[in-house]
């Protein structure tokens, strides 16, 4: 750490903020400039702390809080992505001292653009969990009375499914996903909460899946129990907004915060669906 | 007839396996948390999980020595009921996990690996990379989506809890909560109501614990009449990386796979540490533990780390206090494998990569021993009737506790690898017990009552949220009161607590009561007003704030992670055998005159201003205390002195040919 403080340029008293916000759904977006003083070791998080203590801007404005979402704070739990200098990350390990850097005399912080804007920097992802439930990714167990211990599984097989299982439905792919664009409903006057969850639900089905869900279809269909309704996750796979929708830019795999191949779980899933295309078409 | 529900509020491991195993004996259940429940504090949990194995099975371990170390490692504070039966449960447990697709690490045979924790001798850490918590929540989650698309549950994520609702009969009969986006305030009716909202880590500001974890929903109890128990038994983890956000944790495993800690034994050497010679070098938990080493339990590591920054003044770095943690003798693509996650952590927040340069790391406020106050029903063998109602009920019927905050299993210290094990565990077992209760009752469900009790809670609510929004703009501001609260907590109730300090923050936090609650906001709108869902945080946070300051402040003695120097038991100084055997002695007669006054659980109730503090025995009838020493060097005398007073009791008692001890206990009273 000395070495790189020892390199880096004369620290900074302050610096400036930009924050693109919104103060709900269906309005119009602004930019906002705030000044934050630098103290050692802050990352994105400890910036916006600042921020909502000082509630007030670079011209004087008191202003709202800037709303974000977070929780963590260590890249573990997924919530804290945000679009930071161009590039959707997770704010946490966006580390301040990197951030001036590229830059030395701003920060630009702006929602993720795939998914609705709810405030500020909080987006609706609800429709990333959704597609975990249309992929029915989970082991498919009799129960949870005691059975004694699961198959036996290999350090290789182990190896394989850990980094898979490290997704933590961030969203970082899907944003940086051309093929994966914006659903964004708005409830009718008279609708019914159940109603409109579940035309939400319905047009979530229809748009593409991504590849945080094709990745984790992999990785239930090399689960020793997992495997056995492999078939119906294909199918899912093969449905409208499947894996057919991928356009093969590779985006994905080069913003995962977690390093997670997933262009290797595309191409796997490709290949299954192909399988199950031809075997399908021979069984008629 | 409407069919009854449960409530479960919080949605890490402990709400998850309660959730998931309600949902499999055909009740349905409203689950509700703050986030989405993939991202839950579980999330943060590194090293892995605890049972007996085949393996340790054969080097002399069962679930008999799994009970005792952890009885042991809490101080002999917790009910030995509860925790025995979760240390036979153990075994099962991981299996459990392993069948859900959990990715434990293997061995070359395709065994579960194992590793080495603190507080004991044995290798039973089943653990995942270093990310054990994050995986075995998403098997939970896993399986709690399918039962969200089979119907059973139905989730209310990004809700916060804002009360139980009581009946006339002060029985639990729902919640309010109030929706993060749209700011609706609502009363659910629950035929039970399950809290599982974790640990309170933002009442010190800074700790390794998630923002969610500001133990709100807990106060909110705690307010409402349910008792809170040992609120100052707070951990404070040994290795954590301190941030200017968060203070991160480095997982126990690091040494349990082979980490050491030390430091040089010059004053802030500026060398660079790996040009550091052995002999230079000062492993002082290996000296002065020889037997567990680096794996003593978490309390007394921290305690020393703490020493040796403070009083010996040997801190690596001049201005700021921390110590090496040094993994660079281990093969660099054996500590990927294991620890990955970790390494990662530190790599990406400090710049260096710990394969090659030792890490320097400060103990942090990590768990909360203390909780909710919970009970349950004993076997004559001791162990936990299953499928009780009882079990893990708060003294609110209706209201139950599970995972970290409850109080039930961890005593005065808590041992690394057990909390994903009391989490999971507690929440499959709260299951049945809920289903019983529901299949005995005979009234209707809480749905059918009058509605007059749900809208009556429900507008209680809404005005109390509406005068906080209304408050003049310009006075006490809730993050600056935060930070003062954390400094306040951080410095009086952590490592070492002394009276003066404890009696300070006391009025201190009083004073920061009052004024956080002239707090006006800067956010008065209705929408996603995050500032506004602070604000009641901050509120709720001083209860037990105050709870943990007046628990420590009353309990003159030290036990487990609760350290008061003014009245430890000193060391033994005499140089000649004779000398020594006579302190010994006298230690032990010291031990045993403050068993009898202080152990007892801490039990708070709030009088609607203050905590009210009362005394509870614990329940050690299976094993019975005695001194925690882990093979402190030097204090082998206390040990043998000891041993061979327990033996000469023992040996009383079967020499009275029929008399058990249990009539023995009983003849002696």
């Amino acid at each position: 750490m000395t070495d790189i403080m020892q390199n880096a340029n004369p620290l900074p008293e302050e610096f400036k903020v930009k924050v693109l916000r919104q103060d709900g759904p269906g309005q119009n977006t602004y930019w906002e400039h705030h000044r934050v003083d630098y103290e050692q070791d802050m990352n994105v998080i400890s910036v916006l702390q600042r921020i909502a203590a000082q509630s007030e801007t670079i011209e004087g404005k008191s202003v709202a809080p800037v709303a974000w979402d977070c929780n963590c704070l260590e890249e573990v739990c997924g919530a804290c992505t945000m679009v930071i200098n161009g590039r959707t990350r997770q704010s946490c390990t966006a580390l301040v001292d990197r951030l001036l850097e590229e830059d030395p005399e701003v920060i630009e912080l702006q929602p993720m653009r795939k998914f609705p804007v709810l405030r500020d920097l909080v987006v609706d992802r609800s429709r990333l969990f959704r597609s975990l439930q249309k992929t029915k990714c989970w082991v498919p167990v009799d129960g949870y009375y005691d059975m004694g211990a699961g198959q036996r599984q290999s350090r290789p097989e182990q190896e394989e499914a850990y980094p898979l299982s490290q997704c933590m439905s961030c969203g970082c792919c899907l944003d940086a996903c051309p093929q994966f664009t914006k659903v964004e409903l708005e409830r009718q006057d008279g609708e019914s909460e159940t109603a409109f969850q579940a035309r939400k639900e319905a047009e979530y089905d229809k748009n593409f899946v991504g590849a945080h869900a094709i990745s984790q279809v992999m990785l239930f269909n090399a689960n020793p129990t997992g495997k056995n309704n492999a078939n119906e996750r294909v199918d899912a796979l093969m449905k409208e907004g499947g894996i057919q929708v991928c356009g093969n830019a590779q985006n994905c795999v080069a913003v995962c915060p977690k390093e997670i191949p997933l262009t290797t779980s595309i191409a796997r899933a490709g290949r299954a669906t192909t399988v199950r295309a031809i075997k399908k078409w021979f069984d008629r | 007839m409407a069919k009854k529900r449960v409530m479960v509020v919080g949605g890490g491991l402990a709400g998850l396996a309660a959730t998931m195993k309600l949902a499999e004996l055909g009740v349905e259940v409203d689950l509700m948390s703050l986030t989405p429940v993939k991202r839950s504090h579980s999330v943060c949990a590194q090293g892995g999980i605890n049972s007996c194995n085949d393996q340790t099975r054969q080097l002399g371990d069962s679930e008999w020595k799994h009970f005792d170390d952890t009885v042991y490692g809490g101080d002999f504070l917790q009910h030995q009921p509860p925790v025995k039966e979760m240390a036979y449960w153990a075994p099962k447990v991981i299996d459990l996990m392993d069948r859900l697709g959990v990715t434990f690490n293997r061995t070359q045979e395709g065994f579960i690996d194992r590793r080495r924790f603190g507080g004991t001798l044995y290798k039973r850490t089943a653990f995942s990379g270093a990310t054990t918590g994050q995986q075995l929540l998403y098997a939970l989650d896993e399986q709690v989506r399918r039962w969200e698309s089979d119907g059973l549950v139905k989730k209310y994520e990004f809700w916060d809890f804002l009360e139980p609702i009581l009946d006339e009969n002060g029985v639990c009969r729902g919640c309010v909560a109030q929706d993060l986006v749209s700011m609706e305030i609502r009363s659910f009716p629950a035929d039970a109501v399950v809290l599982a909202t974790g640990g309170c880590g933002l009442i010190y500001g800074r700790s390794t614990m998630s923002m969610v974890c500001s133990g709100s929903a807990v106060s909110r109890c705690f307010q409402a009449g349910a008792k809170y128990g040992n609120g100052e038994f707070i951990q404070v983890h040994p290795t954590a990386i301190p941030g200017a956000d968060k203070l991160r944790l480095m997982s126990e495993s690091a040494r349990g796979e082979g980490g050491r800690v030390w430091v040089p034994r010059t004053p802030q050497d500026a060398r660079d540490p790996l040009s550091v010679p052995e002999s230079e070098r000062y492993y002082f938990l290996e000296e002065r533990y020889p037997e567990y080493g680096n794996l003593v339990p978490r309390d007394i590591a921290t305690r020393e780390i703490f020493d040796i920054c403070v009083n010996e003044g040997l801190s690596v770095e001049p201005g700021r206090q921390c110590v090496y943690l040094d993994l660079t003798h281990i093969d660099a693509t054996e500590l990927s494998r294991k620890l990955g996650g970790i390494l990662e952590i530190y790599e990406k927040f400090q710049g260096v990569d710990p394969r090659f340069t030792p890490m320097k790391i400060f103990p942090a406020v990590h768990y909360s021993m203390g909780g909710l106050w919970a009970d349950y029903e004993r076997t004559a063998e001791g162990g936990l009737q299953l499928g009780s109602p009882q079990n893990q009920i708060t003294n609110i019927p209706g209201l139950y506790a599970i995972g970290e905050c409850d109080y039930q299993y961890h005593g005065g210290n808590r041992l690394g690898a057990n909390s994903l094990l009391s989490c999971i565990f507690s929440g499959l077992i709260v299951a049945p017990g809920i289903h019983n209760m529901f299949s005995a009752e005979s009234g209707g469900a809480a749905v059918e009552l009058p509605s007059a009790l749900f809208t009556g809670a429900q507008k209680k609510n809404q005005e109390v949220h509406d005068a906080l929004l209304r408050r003049d703009a310009g006075n006490e501001n809730p993050y600056l009161i935060h930070q003062q609260l954390g400094d306040v907590m951080t410095k009086a109730a952590t490592v070492v607590r002394r009276n003066d300090q404890l009696e300070s923050a006391v009025e201190t936090a009083n004073e920061l009561h009052e004024r956080a609650k002239k707090c006006s906001l800067s956010d008065t709108g209705n929408w996603t007003n995050q500032n506004v869902v602070f604000t009641k945080a901050l509120l709720d946070m001083f209860p037990i704030a105050k709870t943990i300051l007046k628990g420590a402040l009353q309990r003159d003695e030290c036990r487990g992670a609760h350290y008061k120097p003014d009245f430890a038991r000193t060391s033994l100084t005499a140089q000649d055998a004779a000398g020594r055997q006579t302190q010994a002695e006298a230690w032990c007669d010291e031990f045993e005159k403050n068993n009898e006054k202080w152990l007892k659980s801490t039990i708070a109730s709030w009088n609607g201003d203050q905590p009210e503090i009362t005394y509870e025995d614990v329940d050690v009838s299976i094993i019975p205390p005695r001194p925690r020493l882990y093979g402190l060097a030097g204090a082998e005398v206390i040990e043998e002195v000891w041993n061979q007073r327990q033996s000469k009791k023992n040996e009383l008692a079967s020499g009275n040919g029929a008399t058990t001890s249990a009539e023995e206990a009983t003849a002696t009273k």
